[in-house]
This record gives C-alpha cells, sequence and structure tokens, in this order.
C-alpha cells in the first residue's frame, strides 16, 4: 500500500499497464516531455519513450480518431484530451465510428481504446476548462463511461478500462486530482467496470452521485451526520449502469437525492430518478431530489460557486426528502 | 481554371534586431504612427508584466502572456474603424490597438464575465479558447461582409498550435474556393505548450500551406513591425478589392511560459529562449527609433512611465467595480428567458449560498 492522491493513482495504472503490454501505448498534447497539464502522465515518456508516449499534433479529433485505427489493428491506446471542453470534436468519431465498429462489421472488428478527459469545475480555470460533458457520451450507445472519485477506484477501475475489450471514456475528476489521499494497493489490480459501490451505509436516504461531486455529498452528509442516517452510492461506472445497486439501496431507504454536477436537463441524474420510478415507485416515501449544475453556460470562476452543487444546496435536499 | 500561387520561401523582413532597415517603411505609416504602435506594444508589454504579478498574488486567473510576441500590435493598426478581428487568447495587444478598455479586459481574466461584453464600436469576436475553432467564425464574418457588398475586412488571430486542427483546413478551404475578404494570421511562436513546431507539422513552413487552399501565403518576420505591418496591409488591401484572402506566418517566439501555469523549463532549453530574447520587438524599434532621432532615452522613460499608470489606473477600476450578481448567470442565455430557467433563478435563490 501507498497514499497516493488521484493524479498519482492514475500513473501508476499507466505505469503498470504499459508494462504489462507492450501494445498499450499514450498519446495527446503534452503528455510526454511535459508529463501532462495535471503531471498525470509524468515519469511516463523517460520510461517507455517518445514511440509509446506520443506528443501529438494539437487535433482532438485526431487523438480519438487515430486512436480508433490503432485500436482496430493490435495497439491499445490511451488517448487524452487535455480538459473537458476540448474533447467535443471527438464526438463525431466516437458516436460515428468508435460506438458502432462492433456492431457494424458484427464483431469482426473491434475497439478497445481508453479516451481519458479530466472534467469537472471548482478549479477557477479559464473558459471551457470546467465542464461536465459526461451526459454527451452516456447518450452514445457502445461507450462505456467510466468515473472514478477517489485514488483507489481511479487505479482499478482504469486497469480495468485499459483492458476491457470495448471503447471506454474515462472520465477524471480535475478537481480532485490532487485534492484527496488515499492508501492504493502497490501491485495491479482490476475493478468491476458496470458496478456501483456503497460508499456508507445508511437507513434513512440514499444519495447517489459519482465522480467530483462525491467530495461534496461527504461534506454535506457529515454536516448532518447527526440528524440522519444516509447511504451514499458512488456510481463509478456511468454506462451501463449499476442500477441493481442503487434500486437495493433505495428500496431500503425509500429516499433519494441525486447529485450531479453537469446542467439538470436530460443529465444522468434524469435517467437514475427515471429507473427508480419505473422499478420502485412505490416504495418511495417522497419524490426523488436533483442537485445539480444549473441549465446554464458554465460559469466564468467568479459565478461558478453559484452554479456547482455545495453541501449547502445537498443538505437542503435531504431535508426535502426527508420532511415530504 | 488552374493558375498558380507563389508562396515565397523567403522570410520578409524590414527592421532587423540592431534596428537597421533592410527595406522601405511602408508608405503608410508616418513618424506619428510608428511612435503610436511603439506605445502600444509598450502599453502591451505593461499590462502583461502587471498581469504576471497580479496572478502570483492570486488577483487574476491562469493567465497567457504575450511577452515577446508584442509585434502583433502593428497587425492591429492595418484595419481601418469598421474591419473587425477575430482573436484566439494571446492578441492582448490587438485588442489595445483596436481601443478595447484594458479595465474591462482585464475582468475576463479575473474570471468576470463583463469582461467580453464588447464595446458597440469595437468588431470582434470574444477571446476564443478552444484553439482554431474562431477561424471559422472569422471566415463568416468575412463572407457576410461580402455578401452583403460591404467593403470591411477581418483579419483572423491563431497560433501555430492551432494549424493541426481541422477546423484550420475547414476554415482556408473555404477561404479560398469562396474568395472570402480574410487575412489569416498565425501567431507562429515556435511552441504550443510543451509542443514545438517541428513536432506540429512537417511542413517547413506554415506559409507554404496556403499554397493547397489556392491564395498566397508569407512569412514575415513577426518581430518586426514594418515587416508586419506591410505584408499585413498589402494583404488587407488585396482582400478589400475582392481578390481573395492570404495567410501570414508571423515568425515570432513565446518568451515566458505558454500561462502562469505552465513551467517550460521541463521542455525547452533556456538557450533558445536567450537567442530570441535578442530579437526582441520592442528592443529592435527602440534602437531604430533612438538613431533616427525620432526618441530619446528621457521620452522612452516617460512613455514606460505613462503605460505603466495607464495599466495601474485600468487595475484599479477593475479592481473597484462592484461584483456580477449571482443571477446574471442566467441571463443572456436565450434573448427570453424561458420558464425552466425562471424555476432555476427562483431555486438558485433559495438555496445558494
Ligand atoms: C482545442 C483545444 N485543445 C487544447 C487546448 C489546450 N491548449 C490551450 S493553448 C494550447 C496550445 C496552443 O498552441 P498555439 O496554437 O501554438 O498557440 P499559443 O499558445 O502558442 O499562442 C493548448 C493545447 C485548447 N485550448 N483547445
Ligand atoms: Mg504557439
Amino acid at each position: 500500500m501507498s497514499v497516493l492522491n488521484l493524479a498519482q493513482a492514475i500513473n501508476q495504472a499507466l505505469m503498470q499497464e504499459m508494462e504489462k503490454d507492450e501494445s498499450v501505448i499514450v498519446l495527446g498534447e503534452d503528455v510526454g516531455t511535459d508529463g501532462g497539464v495535471f503531471r498525470v502522465t509524468e515519469g511516463l515518456w523517460k520510461k517507455f519513450g517518445g514511440e509509446r508516449v506520443i506528443d501529438t499534433p494539437l487535433a482532438e479529433s485526431a487523438i480519438c480518431g487515430v486512436s480508433i485505427g490503432l485500436a482496430i489493428n493490435g495497439m491499445k491506446p490511451v488517448g487524452e484530451i487535455q480538459f473537458d471542453g476540448f474533447s467535443l470534436p471527438c464526438i463525431d468519431q466516437l458516436y460515428s465510428h468508435a460506438a458502432r465498429m462492433r456492431n457494424r462489421t458484427r464483431g469482426r472488428l473491434t475497439v478497445p481504446m481508453v479516451l481519458r478527459i479530466p472534467y469537472s469545475g471548482g478549479t477557477r480555470a479559464l473558459e471551457h476548462h470546467s465542464e461536465s460533458p459526461e451526459t454527451l457520451f452516456v447518450h452514445i450507445p457502445g461507450l462505456k463511461v467510466v468515473v472514478p472519485s477517489t485514488p483507489y477506484n481511479a487505479k482499478g477501475l482504469l486497469i480495468s478500462s485499459i483492458r476491457d475489450p470495448d471503447p471506454v471514456i474515462f472520465m477524471e475528476p480535475k478537481r480532485v486530482y490532487h485534492a484527496i489521499k488515499e492508501e492504493v494497493p502497490n501491485e495491479s489490480y482490476e475493478l468491476q467496470i458496470g458496478k456501483a459501490r456503497i460508499i456508507q451505509e445508511g437507513t434513512d436516504v440514499t444519495v447517489i452521485t459519482w465522480g467530483a461531486m462525491l467530495k461534496v455529498v461527504r461534506e454535506a452528509v457529515e454536516q448532518l451526520s447527526e440528524k440522519y442516517s444516509v447511504e451514499i452510492v458512488d456510481m463509478q461506472t456511468l454506462s451501463p449502469m449499476d442500477e441493481e445497486t442503487f434500486i437495493k439501496s433505495v428500496q431500503k431507504t425509500g429516499r433519494a437525492v441525486v447529485v450531479q454536477e453537469a446542467p439538470k436537463t436530460c443529465g444522468v441524474a434524469a435517467e437514475i430518478v427515471s429507473r427508480v420510478n419505473e422499478k420502485i415507485l412505490t416504495s418511495l416515501e417522497a419524490p426523488v431530489q436533483r442537485v445539480t449544475g444549473w441549465d446554464t453556460t458554465m460559469p466564468l470562476p467568479k459565478l461558478e460557486e453559484y452554479y456547482l452543487p455545495n453541501p449547502n444546496r445537498i443538505g437542503k435536499a435531504i431535508e426535502t426528502v426527508m420532511n415530504f | 481554371m488552374s493558375k498558380k500561387v507563389s508562396t515565397s520561401s523567403k522570410m520578409i523582413q524590414i527592421l532587423d534586431e540592431n534596428g537597421e532597415l533592410h527595406g522601405e517603411i511602408p508608405k503608410e505609416l508616418n513618424n506619428e504612427q510608428i511612435k503610436k504602435i511603439y506605445e502600444t506594444m509598450i502599453l502591451t508589454r505593461a499590462f502583461d508584466q502587471t498581469a504576471l504579478a497580479l496572478q502570483r498574488e492570486g488577483r487574476m486567473l491562469t493567465y497567457a502572456s504575450t511577452f515577446g510576441q508584442e509585434a502583433q500590435v502593428a497587425a492591429a493598426f492595418a484595419l481601418e474603424k469598421d474591419d473587425w478581428f477575430v482573436p484566439s487568447f494571446r492578441e492582448h495587444g490587438v485588442f489595445f490597438a483596436r481601443g478595447y478598455p484594458i479595465s474591462q479586459y482585464m475582468l475576463y481574466w479575473v474570471g468576470d464575465g463583463r469582461g467580453m461584453q464588447i464595446p458597440k464600436d469595437i468588431n470582434c469576436t470574444p477571446i476564443s479558447v478552444p484553439v482554431s475553432t474562431q477561424i471559422l467564425h472569422g471566415v463568416g464574418i468575412a463572407w457576410a461582409m461580402k455578401l452583403q457588398k460591404k467593403k470591411n475586412v477581418v483579419e483572423i488571430f491563431f497560433g501555430d498550435g492551432a494549424t493541426s486542427k481541422g477546423d484550420f483546413h475547414e476554415g482556408l478551404n473555404w477561404a479560398g474556393v469562396f474568395k472570402v475578404p480574410c487575412v489569416f494570421i498565425c501567431q507562429n511562436n515556435q511552441w504550443a505548450i510543451s509542443v514545438p513546431r517541428s513536432k506540429q507539422t512537417a511542413s517547413e513552413t506554415i506559409a507554404q500551406k496556403a499554397n493547397a487552399y489556392g491564395f498566397e501565403g508569407v512569412q514575415v518576420d513577426g518581430n518586426d513591425v514594418f515587416a508586419l505591418y506591410k505584408v499585413v496591409k498589402d494583404a488587407i488591401d488585396k482582400a478589400r478589392s475582392d481578390k481573395g484572402p492570404t495567410l501570414i506566418e508571423m515568425f515570432t517566439y513565446r518568451l515566458s511560459d505558454h500561462t502562469t501555469a505552465d513551467d517550460a523549463k521541463k521542455y525547452r532549453d533556456e538557450k533558445e529562449v536567450e537567442v530570441w530574447k535578442k530579437k526582441d520587438p520592442i528592443d529592435r524599434l527602440k534602437k531604430f527609433l533612438l538613431k533616427k532621432k525620432l526618441l530619446t532615452e528621457d521620452e522612452n522613460k516617460k512613455i514606460w512611465e505613462q503605460a505603466q499608470a495607464t495599466v495601474d489606473a485600468a487595475v484599479k477600476e477593475e479592481e473597484s467595480m462592484s461584483p456580477m450578481k449571482s443571477e446574471d448567470i442566467f441571463t443572456n442565455m436565450y434573448a427570453e428567458i424561458p420558464e425552466n430557467l425562471k424555476e432555476q433563478i427562483e431555486e438558485a435563490k433559495r438555496v445558494s449560498p
């Protein structure tokens, strides 16, 4: 075991997978000599050289599209998009090709690639550096979307993503890259994709969240710990979704709050609420509440705190379902 | 119909790094205008140094320095009043040359959305952070000019890294096909964060890429205000008379880190920076002006003092402005606020900090 932050845990996962499997390569803007703008790929270039840790031209569509080709032909590319806001040119390649290559060729060609995307706000960054676009990827059938929240699950989930036979969008909560430390096993390990985890057990209400919002949810729940027994579900994977875990939890507590950083309309929270309604509507003691970003453009830093879900807003939503 | 287009393989220079002339000063530039360009370059550098200092004190967000690229000011001086410019994020000098209020420009860099509420008398788009994307908007703005039979032109700015994106190809191709009245100005500062120009493209020059789009490409010493003004002015005249676009490769250098969040020592040799420091665009013009007795050391000192005073006053003004209202994030999403947003405004009032 070592105590690592989230960026270090991801770095370790990349190191270990590259050591184990020669077909794993890392490509993206500034991932090589610079070691990545968040230091996530630090040391890789020194260790594996410029043929396996590649500084690419500035071209997100190409990072994604070329990775598709690499993956089709026997490589295991781990592409990096420098920031969430620049992942959008990849949508064409993902939607039209990566996600459906297996289906279109009836299994003849497959795309075992990973696209890593730092996402989330709260870092006082410049415009287009604080987006939460997970919904866009979740809405594309054929992609897997993984969102770690702590160093431990980041390492295990990234290793599983690299070994996965299908394209995985791996969204890293940049807000907590260096802000959370945790014990992480030194050896390589996998965590199952498509599986949520219970962070803490409780009996009054279930709070469901993922990625960067987990830390905020924990703070909110901590503040109410004397008052309510709260169960926290960390989704970990948004596609495919582990319905069983959150349905079981909400069935037990009868109350739920879903917390997401992305804008409200059609977000992943809406999908979770729908599934609760479809499966266990009659077990509910109160309508499920959502705490989300507003349906606005991500504000510049001066107003970003006003946009982001915070412990206060989450606490109020918990009170709403508890006092229904 | 096929036609040959020429792309000169030689970099154009008029004023060398010792302040010596190797050609004629563009006829449109009189002494007064040259001085004005000089002053605006110094203003830009004073702003830059101040911004870097403020950033270190936590009074500014991540900031992209324009140190070494101040000759860009000359490109703005070639525009007429109603012409447009379409910036990337490293065109502070262009903004100032076009009269953008410094205090308001500063607002953007402290994370206040009002910074890009562009004054009515300035024709430009807001800073574009997603690299290369703005090229297409510039082409559209210029094309509209042509469709509306207006005689104005558009300068479109982007970096060397931006030439790798599809948007660059699509924008230049479109402009070539429709003979759009714009000038593409690539600030080739040799680096895109840690990626050197040589790893960005296998082309010998960026200017030569214009060949493939059927129009002229010119490589110019980007630290030489006279040469830059000349090639930009020629390209603007051409665009204005409906003879199509031009690609100008402004050969310059990013003397600073990429931004305040970057440490260039990790990936680039300090010796390279030292070489380029000797080509400084401001020093070079100063040498010329002193030699021609258009400037004295005393006057020079005053110009710097005046620039710093202007910037300091702008900072003071920016920092004493009343903050944006939190509800402002909901306004200007649409011309009219839809019902769901009205609901969210109310909810936000109830639950937000
Ligand atoms: C589409 C996109 N990808 C990545 C980034 C992150 N980024 C910001 S500036 C930059 C390098 C830009 O290089 P260049 O075009 O040469 O402009 P310069 O910074 O040198 O002025 C990168 C990769 C971005 N802003 N937009
Ligand atoms: Mg550059």
